[in-house]
């Protein structure tokens, strides 16, 4: 996928949703590569276990780097369904190549409304060029 | 001085204290002593106390006269580490940082945990500290189970790290002296963070940790227990029966009783929680030249980095009384341990032989216990010590300050360094 197909946060998670073959929406989640560019050299990712229920705007997990401990949070209201068990081992490789192999948790959503608090990806250019400032 | 920052006169530095605040007469203290005087003001003064190297102590509850080697103090002593303070310039202070990797190696062979951290102050914030974590852990803060038989100041402690959070802190009672399993299950909820236990317990009682460890991991819980470290010579290791995070007060390994502090906190978890563990932490590596070499590890878990995300507001250590926790179990190895929780174990069992057998008291608890037992006395408890006192016995700690319904009984702690003669004089006193 692109950064383009994608919907964000103000906190730089992005949102890639799908409808899966049960019908439900899902969202796979993860991290900008804005923010990854400002976490710098990364050395820990704590995720939430399957079945977690997360709130748009929680917390739902915290990405360290050499220099802070970030909270990671929810896009959207859900259910925690899957989570990218590889990633702790390839966190050197996560900034290149964050919106793919890079995803942190698949969230079925139960609150489509949440979805609309997002940012399109045009409006998320211009929150990072302001923020950059 | 007064040069230096521009001002004319003392009096001018101190001018805008108002008049009505000041003193305007000498203070009330005697004449300057030269050293000598001094000195033999200072003897005199310390004579009026009773300490524990003059009267046979059998004093309890939380700190403990065990005998403490010579080699203790002649290495803590040394200017190196008796001076300095936990690491902040951390890896400027190699010879620091390896005592103290010493002494987290040191507590994790003794206790059987994973991990180690480099301490915290005393017993009782250890025990809340490791609360704390659970929460973070499970992520659930509903509710803190604890049992009645832990230090009570340790629960108090706890109670005022909980105080502005929504946890409920639920006491299990121990009427027969200890933990009751099914008791304790139905305090559980699936809220429940972790459950804290001491073993031996307050009243010197054994748990049953394994029927406890088991039930409160069904729970989900984390299993929190509290030691007293001689005990680990003789009784089963913490790592070996599940807790999950280990604490304990250090002040037996090497310390003095020193009127209450200072003391240690001793912490050890299981691998998995180390991110959610307070306190510093030293870990071993290589320099550039490939030479071994210590730093602090898993620094993001702390205040200074992580703010009010940190796991603790704790960013330091009690370095001196660990170094010499280390020096303590470095000297008595497996085997000197082995033997002093033995002896602590029999000259105990002695003890409470003498007192309950043909007499006024009777053992309050029909229970197994370690170096410390609770009787009960027929009579007044305070007349008690006293007449005890007198025949230079520091006789137990009465429980009435804390267990309304042990008002009439008395801990006591058996320690190596009690001997027969002592414990027989104790017998014909109390008796």
């Amino acid at each position: 996928m692109t950064p383009e197909q994608l919907l964000y946060t103000k906190s730089h998670e992005w949102a890639y949703i799908q409808t899966d073959s049960a019908g439900d929406k899902i969202a796979t989640v993860g991290l900008s590569t804005f923010a990854l560019e400002l976490l710098t050299d990364l050395v820990y990712v704590d995720l939430p276990e399957v079945g977690r229920r997360v709130t748009a705007g929680e917390p739902l997990g915290e990405i360290e780097s050499v220099k802070a401990v970030s909270d990671i949070y929810s896009p959207v209201d859900g259910e925690v369904v899957e989570i990218n068990t590889a990633l702790a081992d390839n966190l050197a490789g996560l900034a290149d190549d964050p919106y793919d192999a890079g995803w942190f948790v698949k969230i079925k959503i139960t609150d489509e409304s949440s979805l609309s608090g997002l940012l399109d990806y045009a409006a998320y250019q211009k929150q990072c060029e302001e923020e950059d400032h | 001085m007064l040069d230096a920052i521009g001002v004319d006169s003392i009096d001018d530095l101190f001018a805008m204290v108002p008049d009505e605040l000041r003193l305007d007469r000498p203070l009330d203290l005697p004449a300057a002593m030269g050293e000598i005087e001094l000195s033999a003001h200072m003897a005199g003064l310390a004579a009026k106390n009773t300490s524990a190297g003059r009267a046979a102590c059998f004093l309890g509850g939380g700190s403990y006269d065990h005998f403490i080697p010579a080699v203790v103090d002649s290495i803590a002593s040394r200017s190196e580490f008796y001076t300095s303070y936990t690491p902040y310039q951390a890896e400027a202070a190699q010879g620091n940082l390896q005592a103290i990797f010493e002494y987290q190696t040191l507590i994790t062979q003794l206790t059987g945990m994973d991990v180690s951290n480099s301490s915290l102050y005393d017993g009782g914030s250890a025990a809340a500290e490791a609360v704390m974590m659970s929460l973070g852990v499970t992520r659930r803060s509903g509710r803190v189970v604890v049992a009645a038989s832990v230090h009570p100041e340790y629960r108090q402690v706890l109670a005022t790290y909980l105080a502005n959070l929504d946890t409920e802190l639920i006491t299990v009672g121990t009427p027969e002296g200890t933990v009751s399993p099914e008791e304790l299950e139905a305090a559980l909820t699936d809220q429940t963070a972790c459950v804290l236990i001491q073993h031996p317990n307050f009243f010197g009682c054994l748990e049953d940790v394994d029927a406890i460890a088991e039930i409160t991991h069904r729970a989900r819980a984390l299993l929190i227990v509290s030691v007293d470290p001689i005990s680990l010579g003789i009784l089963k290791r913490p790592g070996d029966y599940g807790a999950d995070v280990m604490v304990a007060e250090g002040q037996s390994l090497g310390t003095a009783m020193s009127f209450g502090g200072p003391y240690l906190g001793i912490m050890a978890c299981r691998e998995k929680f180390v991110r959610r563990m307070p306190g510093r932490l030293v870990g071993q590596t290589v320099d550039r030249r490939g030479r071994r070499c210590w730093v602090l590890t898993l620094q993001t878990r702390e205040q200074h980095i992580r703010r009010e995300k940190a796991t603790s507001n704790i960013c330091t250590n009690q370095g001196l009384i660990a170094l010499r926790a280390a020096v303590y179990l470095a000297l008595m190895g497996p085997k000197g341990m082995q033997e002093v929780a033995e002896l602590c174990l029999q000259k105990a069992r002695y003890a409470a032989e003498q007192l309950t057998t043909a007499g006024s008291l009777s053992c309050a608890f029909n229970k197994p216990t370690f170096k410390e037992f609770v009787v009960r006395v027929e009579g007044d408890v305070d007349q008690l010590l006293q007449s005890a006192l007198a025949e230079g016995i520091f006789a137990g700690v009465p429980l009435r300050q804390w267990y309304p319904e042990l008002a009439d009984c008395l801990l006591l702690a058996v320690t190596e360094k009690r001997t027969k003669e002592e414990i027989d004089r104790l017998a014909a006193v109390l008796k």
